[in-house]
């Protein structure tokens, strides 16, 4: 074994997220995470080229999509000695596998790997009910006409009614807005910071289209060339208007500062320095070290969203580093008020001494420093696939400015949160 | 992308026991194809050990007294008299008559350009011009897809001969018919290192997607360049022929910063650069609107200059490096409703003109292809009276297709091509238009 090294990000592709029912409503998971890895073959020259491993995965999956990253893969251009799995982290999947990409280059275990997720709430799975898949697998496995009658015996007028995916916690029964509206009350956020958020992401995404940042990270897709969710002359006014969807009718959580559900796939180029030398790629940024946190938010002591929280100042720490030596911060926008809340605890004195065992607030992040480029609010969030956006915005905008620190929060669902630090090469 | 059903119709006896004309099906390279698919004759000449020397090393064969002829070369080169010129008729009428189905008839004449400036000169300038005359009848006249070209050699320039011989000779010139291309000695090495690089602009479709498939076969490394929009297709476009997509509109400030960046960091030089990228916005000068004139002249003109520059001046070009740029049979004649395409077209001609001499120092080359009629999503559209009439008016009665195209850009983008700069490569089918 060699000692560790750090990965290096040679750079991304995504196609443009479309919002549910709409572009990709007919694009399977597997449709889409193909098309993203052959824009990233097209992008790096790797047709034909196997790569050490392609790690995928998508949170809402049709059991057909058992080996989805690997039928991905298989489609592609790449060659099929390429190896792929699964993993499921929900919304923490994508980046979940660029930290075990990142790791297995770091180990010397491979010398490059894509990384990356796909997710489709338009063709979305949908479950037989539970008693009639109860009856046709007994019907599967009578062995007699005998057992087969008795089997079908079992069959009654509402197993019609499917099993639709939920957005819901199981454990709480709460969907992810009410939870994290809950949080939002609790740390007193406001409509109106939450709208602003929601325009400056808006805005961002806009300026960076408009100066071709995404030209290279970004591969149309059926027509698609930009995020269809992307509102580049929205305002603060116009974010107003809309009515209340999480938290009662005084809620704060609108349409428009919460995701909507996207479809869409991405993913990144990660290899060792040398993989990339020998071919002349670039190095965007290295992955310096990950975190993954979670929280007990069943007993309600800690918000769904908020294990990111938890997961930065122990990164920060184990890299001898403070929020001061970062200078760009990825928040993932699953909500604007789950970033509002993560800046707000890191923020608070009582917080940071009561549950962060820190001397004092880990720190403030000035909000031209926080998701420049834009995020999940203007993009859309299709589940996994945002992992990879975020790393590849990232190290490209890490790249621009020099070696500097750059920092990734995402919060998932069953309270986890995955962080990453990557420096800018 | 060829929907020609009246040229297909015409294959059928039937068709021509109605006396309808047939169209000919052009012989078009096929991988492992032969040079010629017979024996060609060749006559004396002082520069006959060099044709003998291209048909060799291509397993071509010559041919005797009679029998059907793949492909005539006649030496005039040394023509400098009205006695020289009749000699050459004399070795072609018999010869024409026995050339068979995309055959081809090339004449090597003097290079007249060399000569000017002299007094005695004034007959054998004739003499040479003559013979461009002569070719451009024999065009006219030969049949079944047989074409008819002039190649007019300098002093000196045997070696860099055999790379146009041959491309003529082949069927990678089916759509080049009535032309005249000048070969001179070059000044920069015939050979490069492998594999060649090339960036081809408007790569996604039609044509620049033939381009980058044809550099491709030929072991090119293509970086396939269009806008952002078009990056669906670019990317399956670079997948296909092994190279990489770079979503680029060339017309943004820094487009050019940007694409030097990316060629020099990804491979360090550039052998070929194919300014492929164009668009038209038709509208009568009367009515012209900047709306019209700015967009096409960006992408045609201002965007090929400024790259071709800046490429320049980082040095990227190498000692082979070969500018391809894509003008139009409308910017020589000009069309109806294109003042604005035909302006920038046109600049495309008088920008390789302009830029062979400069290039001469490094041993590199410019040169612009001037497409006829190509069969393109863009001419699928057009009404069908009108495109079945522009396809039939050149002498080989069809319209071409983009590898045609891609083969001639191909051809002058090979390091071996060296002896050919600042000229104007029709590719016509010989059309009457711009003739």
């Amino acid at each position: 074994m060699t000692e560790p090294r750090r990965a290096a990000v040679i750079g991304g592709n995504r196609i443009p997220f479309a919002r549910a029912g709409g572009v990709y409503a007919q694009a399977s998971n597997q449709d889409m995470l193909t098309a993203t890895i052959d824009g990233l073959a097209a992008r790096f020259g790797l047709a034909g080229q196997r790569i050490g491993e392609v790690a995928g995965g998508a949170v809402l999956k049709h059991s057909r999509d058992r080996d989805l990253t690997r039928e991905s893969v298989l489609g592609s251009v790449l060659a099929p000695e390429t190896p792929a799995y699964d993993v499921g982290q929900a919304c923490g999947t994508g980046l979940e596998n660029v930290i075990l990409v990142a790791n297995k280059i770091a180990l010397g275990q491979v010398e490059s790997g894509i990384a990356g997720g796909s997710d489709t709430t338009s063709d979305a799975p949908i479950g037989l009910n539970d008693d009639l898949r109860r009856v046709l697998l007994d019907l599967n496995g009578a062995r007699d006409l005998r057992g087969r009658l008795g089997a079908l015996r079992g069959l009654r007028p509402g197993q019609v009614v499917p099993d639709m995916p939920r957005n819901a916690e199981p454990r709480t029964g709460r969907s992810m807005g009410e939870h994290a509206a809950i949080t939002a009350e609790l740390w007193g956020i406001g409509r109106q910071e939450q709208d602003e958020l929601a325009v400056a992401s808006h805005h961002n995404l806009a300026t960076a289209y408009e100066r071709g940042f995404f030209d290279d990270l970004i591969t149309p897709y059926r027509g698609l060339t930009r995020d269809q969710n992307l509102r580049p002359d929205t305002t603060v006014a116009a974010m107003a208007r809309l009515r209340p969807v999480f938290g009662g009718p005084n809620g704060t959580m609108t349409a428009g500062n919460s995701t909507p559900l996207s479809d869409g796939a991405s993913a990144v180029l990660l290899a060792s320095d040398a993989w990339a030398a020998e071919r002349n790629l670039p190095v965007l940024a290295h992955v310096v070290d990950a975190e993954v946190a979670a929280v007990d938010f069943v007993s309600g002591r800690d918000g769904l969203l908020t294990a990111p929280v938890f997961a930065v100042p122990r990164l920060l720490a184990r890299n001898g580093l403070t929020l001061a030596d970062i200078d760009l911060v990825e928040i993932h926008e699953a909500f604007a008020s789950v970033v509002l809340v993560t800046l707000r605890a890191w923020a608070d004195d009582e917080f940071a001494r009561n549950r962060l065992g820190l001397p004092g607030p880990l720190g403030q992040i000035d909000p031209e420093r926080l998701n420049v480029a834009g995020s999940s609010l203007a993009t859309g969030h299709p589940f996994a696939a945002t992992g990879a956006r975020i790393v590849a915005t990232l190290a490209k905008l890490l790249h621009e400015q020099g070696g500097r620190f750059g920092l990734i929060s995402i919060c998932a669902a069953e309270g986890q949160g995955l962080t990453m630090l990557l420096k800018g090469a | 992308m060829t929907n020609d059903t009246v040229r297909d119709l015409s294959q059928h006896p039937l068709a021509q026991r109605l006396g309808m004309p047939r169209i000919p099906v052009l012989r078009r390279h096929e991988p492992g194809q032969a040079l010629l698919d017979g024996p060609a004759l060749v006559s004396e000449g002082p520069l006959a050990p060099v044709v003998r020397a291209v048909l060799t090393s291509h397993g071509a064969a010559e041919a005797g007294p009679e029998g059907h002829l793949a492909a005539i070369v006649v030496d005039a080169s040394g023509a400098r008299t009205l006695d020289d010129l009749a000699s050459a008729q004399q070795i072609l009428t018999p010869a024409v008559r026995r050339l068979g189905r995309s055959g081809r008839l090339i004449v090597l004449g003097p290079d007249s350009a060399a000569t000017v400036g002299t007094a005695a000169a004034v007959t054998e300038i004739a003499v040479a011009q003559a013979l461009e005359g002569l070719i451009r009848s024999a065009a006219k006249e030969v049949r079944g897809g047989a074409t008819a070209n002039l190649i007019a050699v300098a002093p000196g320039a045997e070696a860099a001969l055999a790379s146009p011989l041959a491309f003529l000779l082949s069927a990678r010139s089916a759509f080049v018919s009535g032309q005249v291309v000048r070969v001179r000695a070059q000044t920069g090495p015939l050979t490069g290192p492998s594999p060649r690089i090339a960036v081809v602009t408007g790569a996604a479709r039609g044509i620049g997607a033939a381009i980058a498939t044809v550099l491709a076969r030929e072991g090119a490394t293509v970086i396939a360049v269009d806008v952002p929009a078009a990056g669906e297709a670019l990317a399956a476009l670079a997948n296909r022929v092994g190279g990489t997509a770079l979503q680029l509109d060339i017309t943004a400030p820094d487009a050019a910063d940007r694409l030097v960046e990316h060629v020099g960091a990804r491979h360090g030089r550039l052998d070929v650069l194919v300014h492929n990228a164009g668009i038209t916005r038709d509208r009568l000068l009367a009515n012209m609107d900047d709306t019209r004139w700015a967009p096409v002249v960006a992408v045609n003109l201002a965007a090929q200059l400024t790259i071709t520059e800046q490429v320049m001046a980082a040095d990227l070009l190498s000692d082979t490096g070969r500018v391809v740029a894509i003008s139009s049979t409308t910017g020589i004649a000009g069309n109806r409703g294109q003042t604005n395409y035909a302006a920038t077209k046109a600049g495309v001609i008088g920008m390789v003109r302009a830029l062979a001499p400069v290039l001469d120092d490094r041993g590199a080359t410019a040169n612009a292809i001037a497409p006829g009629f190509i069969e393109t999503e863009m001419t699928a559209r057009m009404p069908t009276a009108t495109r079945e009439g522009a396809r039939r008016i050149n002498s080989l009665r069809q319209g071409g297709l983009p590898v045609d195209v891609a083969e001639a850009v191909a051809w002058l983008g090979q390091a071996d091509a060296a002896g050919v700069t600042g000229q104007v490569l029709r590719v016509c089918g010989q059309s009457m238009v711009g003739a």
